[in-house]
Formats: C-alpha cells, structure tokens, sequence
C-alpha cells in the first residue's frame, strides 16, 4: 500500500468515523442523565435529515436556513417524545422505560414508511459542500472538513454547555442523583427535557451530515448509524462525551482500515463492528474513558 | 400525571402504522375456494373467482422495484380481468425486501388466499426464498424479474419472464470487451444478494473466456446491501487502475458507489446489470451516474415484439409515464400465466404447469418468449445508459 493510498483510506476513514461521533455523543449524553439507551436516537436522525430535506424540496428554504430549522423543530420533536414516551416512565422499573425506547424506535420507522414512503429519496448537498479538493494525494470532497470541523464545534459547545453553564451543571448533579438534585430546588424535569431536546437536536445535525454525506435518505436509514454510535458509545465509556468521541472516530477508521487492507473481509464490516463490540465488553466493560465508577455527563 | 393517558394512545397509533405498512396493499381477504376444490372444477362447476397471487417488495429496499412491477401487474389485470370466463381475484402481498418474509408471503397466498398460480417476485433472493414453499405445495410462479439462474434450477413450478444472469453477463463482457474497449476491469459485488454475486462471477467468466487474460481482472471486492460507504473497497480497487468498474448491485446501493466513484477520481465507465434501472439512481447519483451503462430487459424505445408498441401506449395513458423494464416483465408475467391457463384449459396448478412449461414464441411486450427445459424465458437484452438525467436506449443484445 503506498502512502498516498494509506492517507486516502485515513480521510475516508475520519470522515465517517466524524459522523459516527456525532451521532454518539448526543447518544451518550442521554444515557449519562438519566441512564436510558434511548434506541430512538437513530430514528431521530433519520427524522432530522427528511426534515431538512423537505425543507429544501418542498418549501424551497435555502439550505442554510432549511438546517439549522430542521434541527430546532427535531429539538422540539425530542421534547415532544421525552415528555410523552419517557416521563411518565421515570418512576417505574429502568426496563419499561427501555422498551418505551424500542416502542418510539418502531413507531417513528413505521411513521416514517407511512408519511415519507419506503423509496429512497435523493438528498441534495448544497454546491459548497460538492467539490473535491485534492489534499496530499487524497481526493476529499468539501464536506469531509465540514463534517468533522461542525463535529468537533458542537463536541465543543456541547462540553462548555455541560461543564460551564448553570444548566450543565444541573446535568452533571442530576446525573449523580435525580432526588437530591430535585431537594436542592432544581426543576428535574425541565433540566432532563433540555437535555432531550439538546441530544435529538444533535442527532438532527448527525443526520442531516450523514445525509450529505450520503446522499440517500430512506425511512431505515438512522437503524445502522444508530447501532454504530452506540458502539462508538460504548467503545468510549457510555456516558462520557469525550469518549463517544473518541469511540466514532476510532470505529470509523477501524471499519474503513478493515477493508483496505483485508479486501476479502469487505462484506463483513458490519460483523466486525459487533465483534470489536463483544470483545470490548468482555475485557474492558467501562469502555476507553470509563472508570469503575463511570463518571457521567 | 396526565401525560401518563398519551402513552396508551400513542402505542396504539404504533401498532396501526406498522399493521397499515405490514398489509397496505393487500385486500382485505375473503372467502376463496381453496386450490383442490378450484382443480376439481370441471365444466359443471365453475368457480365464482380464481385466485391469482402477487408477492413483490413494496416496502424496504427494492420498494421502487416492486412497484414498478405491480403497475405493470396492475395494468396487464385491468386489460384481462377474467380467464375461461371466470373473474379472477388478484391477490397482492408485500414480501417487504426480506428473505423471511418472502417465504412468508408465498405461504400465505397458497395456504390462505387459496391462489391456483402466483406473479413475482423482483429480486432473485426472494424468489428463492418464495420459490421453495410453492415448489412444496405445487402452485406454478412465474417470475417477473429475477435473473439469477438459481431460482429455476431444480424446481419444476417456478418459471421467469426474463433472461437470467449468464446471459447478461456474457452481454455486458462482451459490450465492455468489444465496444468500449476494456482490457482490466474491476469487479465490486454486493456480497448479500444472490443476483449480485451470480452476475459478477458469470460477467467475471464471460471476460476472460473473451480476453484469454485472467490477469484482466485487476480487483474483485464486496460490499453489503445497505451500505453506504464504498470509499474503502474504492481506494484499494481504484489503486489497481482499472478501465472500468462492473458494479452489479442495485439501484440505491450502486448510485452512491458511483458518486464515491467520481468523487475519488475515477473517470471510467462503470457498469452494471438489470438492477440499475430506477429514477432513484438518477436521483440520487445525479453527475455521477451519467455515462453509467448497463444490460436490461426492455426499453420503450426498442421494439422487441408487436406487442411492445400498444404496451407502451396503454401503460403512457393509465399512469401518464413511459414504462419501466419492471412494469414490462410484470405485465409480462402476468399475461404468461393468463395464457397458460387459457392453453390448460383448467384451474388445475399441475397443469398450469405444464402448459407454462410448453410456452412457445409467446409475444410479450419485452420479447418473443419461449421457455427453455428449466423455466427460463430465452430473449433479448436491451443495453442502456444514462445522458442528460435520462435512460437512453443504445442497442439489443440477442441471444
């Protein structure tokens, strides 16, 4: 393998590893509050890019309008499921309320079906992000740095919002304790439908990237990255932003490396993203960032 | 809590949108004669209606494919409602893309819609898994599109429309060989699909039989349907320079495989089998798919029968859009099955069979037919490409 391949395989290697990131965190950071796998992430993402897509088709939004809009409004779309599907939940068995999740992760496909139709829809990249750059050898399209640069600015703006704003620091406490952060005059339910509405608006941003990534949508399409970012999740410590980043990242390098240099296993990434999964949880159960007592949010 | 009440409501709205996407398109069932009692009708007893089942992809991947065939099905059902006189009841089912749920749909249109003869379905994988339960049961399939050669192979009830897999292979070697001038070529399959795999060994085959140069196929590599990213089978199969890429896939999978293509450098042609065909590739693919080149089973600029021309007229004035090589092989297949029944003269399934099995010089819209010892359809291939957003019609490939 030459070295200007090698770098090749590293772009298109962070560039979906940046995308799996993405989805991650928001993933994580759910799970770090109130311990919910919410397996509706996915779905959310997928909800996300056909938001942002009709935007664009249907009522003609520019597209630097139709996104940021498509993230508020699935922000909104994240309050409405929490207060819905997962509040009324909270005080019985954790298994209940993951079930819900697997309900709502069901129920959005089907809807999905339903109101967008089964065929895939073309998603169209705004021309800025269209154009291949030639960096050191390496073709990259322009959305490749745009992926990983909004990525790593709302990983960034995720972290000051948790560890430098009266709100994340809500987060943090509640994490610890739901009770005694209610005691100490926090309104636990506002705070827990923040951070919904923070995780579904970055699971929005998520799919509407991995949309101009791959210019596909389908009402499935949020299943697979879904699985993967909590992979990545869990490759990282679930619960720990940091890690969820670092966890993409490496999955996506990882899956791409596979195939580059061992070309027959190409049809098996899938397979080999759920072994590095199993063998994860068989030797390092907290994950790459977790501690024995992992410290969440 | 008062939102507590929501959640009930809200499940149930879950269980009517997935029940309402399980069984969309399927009428409600009614009381039907079961098989043995329609076979046993003889010219005393005409049965009210006969049966005739439909299984094709309507949801999930190959959506776009099933539906193509059903306007097809739906428009060849609206120009011949009756056989020997009797009404026939089209009974549609979604097999959802999916291997179980193909066997499933098969069994339930046998066992409990009662069907003396089945249409369907895309997809080569499918039709397998549908194949084995009607070669159980004895119920004739005639196929509309699924080209592997598999599904025929040892089964005397399932039969096809369309031409299968070794032939378009050898066709679209041939095209990359003498007309475009291909000396190394790389092979990228989709390593979950039956047709996929079939088509890349025997396109493999017919390429070196042509060249005499093993060598010449510089990379063979696989990728898995529903997935999206091909950069990293791409890289290793672009750094082996290849001329072209012959890319037998379908439609969604093979439209961002180009895109990634392109957008990695490669400036070759890419080419492909029947699956190709769908507006979505074009949709989806934009730029790259442009140049794209591929074998299929009908255009409606070829004329491959008298019959192509009506077909082509009728389908424009019920759906208001040129015909689709899918909605002609569904149209096909079911015209085929009238026929057989008309030519047996009975409502028996075996002899259905037989009749299918004795299809001679049929003018179907997408050729002449006639079944050859194993069920398969010998005819034509059209070659197409994409110019301008467009399939363009370059030239029939006979056998």
């Amino acid at each position: 393998m030459t070295l200007s391949l090698f770098f090749q395989h590293l772009a298109n290697g962070i560039s979906l590893g940046s995308l799996y990131a993405l989805i991650a965190i928001g993933y994580t950071m759910v799970y770090g509050i109130l311990r919910l796998i919410n397996f509706a992430h996915g779905d959310i993402v997928m909800l996300g890019s056909y938001i942002a897509f009709y935007g664009v088709v249907m009522f003609f939004l520019p597209w630097w309008v139709s996104f940021p809009l498509a993230i508020l409004l699935t922000g909104v779309v994240g309050i409405i499921i929490e207060r819905t599907a997962y509040k009324p939940l909270r005080e019985v068995p954790r298994i209940n309320l993951f079930t819900s999740a697997v309900a709502v992760s069901f129920l959005l496909e089907n809807l999905g079906l339903v109101i967008f139709g089964a065929r895939p829809k073309g998603f169209h990249r705004p021309p800025v992000m269209d154009t291949v750059l030639y960096i050191g050898g390496a073709a990259v399209v322009s959305y490749t740095p745009i992926i990983i640069l909004t990525a790593l600015v709302l990983f960034g703006g995720l972290m000051f919002v948790v560890h430098r704003t009266k709100v994340g620091m809500a987060m943090r406490a509640l994490s610890k304790d739901i009770e005694t952060t209610g005691l100490m005059g926090v309104n636990t339910d506002q705070v827990i439908t923040f951070s919904f509405a923070l995780g579904s608006a970055l699971a929005a941003a998520g799919g509407i990237l991995w949309a101009i990534k791959f210019p596909q949508i389908q009402p499935l399409m949020g299943v697979m990255p879904g699985l993967k970012a909590f992979i990545a999740a869990v490759l990282g410590g679930i619960g720990d932003i940091t890690g969820a980043l670092i966890g993409g990242f490496l999955l996506g390098i990882a899956e791409i490396m596979l195939v580059a240099f061992m070309p027959n296993l190409a049809g098996y990434r899938d397979a080999f993203a759920y072994s590095i999964l199993i063998l994860l949880l068989l030797f390092r159960p907290t994950g790459i960032m977790g501690e024995m007592e992992p410290e969440k949010v | 809590m008062p939102t507590k009440k929501l959640f009930v409501p809200l499940l149930v709205i879950g269980l009517i949108a997935s029940l309402v996407t399980a069984c969309q398109p399927t009428p409600a069932a009614k009381e039907t004669p079961a098989p043995a009692e329609t076979a046993a009708a003889g010219e005393e007893t005409t049965p009210e209606e006969v049966v005739i089942g439909v299984y094709e992809p309507l949801t999930g991947a190959f959506a776009a494919g099933g539906e193509f065939t059903m306007q097809g099905v739906n428009l060849a059902y609206k120009q011949k409602p009756k056989v020997l006189g009797v009404p026939i009841k089209l009974v549609v089912v979604d097999n959802r893309s999916d291997k179980a749920e193909a066997a499933t749909a098969m069994a339930r249109l046998i066992n409990q819609e009662g069907a003396i003869a089945v249409v369907g379905s895309y997809g080569s994988s499918l039709s397998m898994a549908g194949g084995e339960v009607a070669e159980k049961a004895g119920i004739p399939v005639m196929g509309c599109s699924p080209t592997n050669p598999l599904v025929t192979q040892g089964k005397d009830y399932y039969f096809r429309a369309c031409f299968i897999d070794p032939f378009q292979g050898r066709v679209m070697a041939k095209y990359a060989v003498e007309e475009l001038g291909v000396k190394k070529v790389a092979i990228i399959q989709d390593v979950a699909q039956d047709y996929s795999v079939g088509l890349a060994a025997f396109f493999r085959k017919a390429f070196i039989e042509l060249t005499g140069d093993a060598s010449g196929i510089v990379s063979f590599t696989s990728y898995q349907t529903g997935d999206q990213d091909f950069t990293a089978q791409l890289g290793a199969t672009l750094a082996a320079k290849p001329d072209a890429i012959f890319a037998p896939g379908y439609f969604a999978e093979a439209a961002l495989l180009a895109k990634q293509a392109r957008e990695l450098g490669f400036k070759g042609p890419i080419l492909g089998g029947d699956a190709y065909e769908a507006p979505e590739l074009i949709e989806i693919g934009g730029d790259a798919v442009e140049g794209i080149i591929f074998s299929t089973h009908y255009h409606p600029d070829a004329e491959l029968s008298p019959a192509s021309k009506p077909f082509v007229e009728a389908f424009e004035a019920e759906y208001g859009e040129r015909p689709s090589a899918f909605a002609a092989l569904g149209y096909d297949a079911y015209m085929l099955t009238i026929d057989a029944i008309e030519r047996a003269n009975s409502f028996d399934p075996a002899a259905i069979r037989d009749a299918m099995a004795a299809t001679k010089n049929f003018p179907g819209v997408t050729g002449t037919i006639s079944m050859d010892e194993n069920g398969d359809a010998v005819k034509t291939a059209v070659i197409l490409t994409v110019e301008n957003g467009k399939f363009k019609y370059l030239t029939t490939v006979s056998p």
